[in-house]
């Protein structure tokens, strides 16, 4: 298939990238001048329950997520690696199955690994 | 097929004929295609607001909105006039930059994403030969824009609800990635086509469609593509990080009037998004379904055309995935991140060594 009026996908892509920009940008804008504004203290205040607000907002959270996200960083990267491999498997055969259970096999002992010391535990 | 990238060549031959400079008619196409990615957007966001009030009506046993205009139509139009009237409220002690830069990012995000997405033979914008992974890559921006509303918002809630919607959509973003790849490596198989070209991959469903050229692996990678996809969308069981009994309304608590009109926005174009792609991978996009042997039956599917095609199977997995939600009851976050790591993934990544094997002793048909 040809590309779109023979426009480079580069130059689409940014096409679409503004017109998403814009989108957001003119809402706010009608938005802005159709929408009403009043001030009040008690409006501006964080909506928690109803009762006033204890102690910082930004809180400390749970370490699980950092795992998670380093977990992710992991099994992301190895789907980046993948992709190459998968473009090319139908012409490779056998030879490419053996490639790949290797790597696989790494990958599949640092899971195995990070589930015995407990980092897919969430308590 | 008809071919639409007929009419785009015919009206840049009209734009150049009028001798316009080259950098010129490309700018007007490049307007005219911002307007039409507009215009699809809202239409298709309004489309599916109505869509799913009704549905989850008929689940229930309810008619859903019937008021304003016959059955209900206007009132996605009357909701939209009044989300543009509400007061933007940004409260103290917000991040205000990061607080406003994230709703950019959502919307973006399901705009560029919405445009890689071929409707019809020829009728895609963006058409990169690493289509899918292009498509999965945007796709993490969407996150990005979540975990700042959630942090700018200076509100325990919403910094709880955006640290779950993260660590919930990046995990799954994995188990979704490892079930396209298994649809890459069947289409790798043939080597007339880019097997990471969406419009190729497409064609290449010409014959039947993936979704049963692959045997086996194809139907679970399909499977494990529609639960990764529902929790990629914060949708059905898993959309606890607005699990409103405890998070309030999770990371857009604090958002008011169109501000939260956004992130309602990219849910529901996000949801078009994966049914776009699951009908594109799996279920053979704009190609008509045809039965071997069958001529007749089949020279009749051909006189649909491949833009209804494409939206019927779009909009028949956004109705599975809206089913889920009133099927099942909602996990908690263990059981989501525990599924995902010790059930889902392994089994995606054992999927893919099964799909590379039937690929490599051609076992596919």
């Amino acid at each position: 298939m040809e590309l779109m009026c023979n426009i480079s996908n580069g130059v689409l892509s940014i096409t679409a990238l503004i017109t998403g920009v814009a989108l957001v940008f003119a809402a706010l804008l009608i938005a802005k001048l159709i929408s009403p504004r009043s001030y009040s203290v008690k409006k501006s205040e964080a909506y928690e329950c109803g009762i006033p607000t204890r102690g910082a907002s930004m809180i400390q959270f749970k370490a699980g997520y950092y795992i998670i996200a380093i977990l992710f960083l992991l099994f992301d990267v190895e789907v980046v690696f993948l992709y190459p491999w998968a473009t090319v498997m139908g012409g490779m055969g056998p030879a490419g199955l053996l490639c790949i259970g290797i790597f696989m096999f790494v990958l599949i002992m640092g899971l195995a690994y990070a589930w015995r010391k407990g980092a897919l535990k969430w308590e | 097929m008809f071919d639409f990238g007929k009419w785009t060549a015919c009206f840049n031959d009209w734009l150049l004929g009028l001798g316009m400079a080259d950098w010129l008619a490309v700018l007007i196409e490049c307007v005219i295609i911002g307007v039409l990615i507009l215009l699809t957007y809202t239409v298709l966001a309004l489309f599916y607001i109505l869509y799913e009030r009704k549905l989850c009506a008929y689940f229930q046993c309810r008619l859903g909105p019937m008021r304003v205009g016959p059955w209900g139509l206007l009132q996605v139009f009357a909701d939209m006039f009044k989300i543009l009237i509400k007061e933007l409220i940004c409260l103290k002690g917000t991040d205000r930059f990061l607080f406003k830069l994230a709703p950019y990012l959502v919307i973006t995000a399901s705009v560029v994403m919405l445009a890689c997405l071929p409707w019809g033979n020829g009728l895609q914008i963006i058409d990169w030969n690493i289509g899918i992974f292009f498509v999965l890559a945007v796709s993490s921006v969407g996150v990005l824009g979540i975990l700042l509303a959630g942090w700018a918002s200076n509100n325990k809630y919403t910094l709880i609800g955006a640290m779950r919607s993260g660590a919930q959509m990046i995990s799954y973003e994995i188990s979704l990635g490892l079930a396209l790849m298994a649809i890459v490596v069947l289409a790798g198989s043939n080597p007339d086509i880019h097997p990471m070209k969406i419009s190729d991959l497409v064609t290449a469903q010409t014959d039947a469609w993936f979704l049963f050229k692959g045997h086996v692996p194809a139907i679970i990678a399909f499977l494990i593509y529609i639960v990764a996809a529902t929790a990629e969308t914060n949708r059905g069981p898993f959309d606890l990080p607005e699990a409103e009994h405890e998070l309030t309304a999770g990371y857009h608590t604090e958002y008011s009037g169109i501000h939260f009109g956004f992130f309602y926005l990219a849910e529901y174009l996000n949801l078009f998004i994966v049914s776009g792609i699951a009908s594109l991978m799996f279920l053979g996009g704009w190609m008509p379904l045809h039965i071997p042997g069958w001529d007749g039956f089949n020279d009749i599917m051909n006189y649909i055309p491949g833009i209804v095609w494409f939206l019927a199977k779009a909009f028949f997995i956004s109705y599975v995935i809206i089913w889920f939600k009133w099927t099942f009851p909602r996990v908690r976050i263990d059981q989501l991140i525990a599924f995902e790591w010790k059930y889902l993934m392994p089994f995606a990544l054992a999927n893919l060594l099964l799909m590379a094997v039937f690929v490599a002793f051609g076992w596919h048909f």
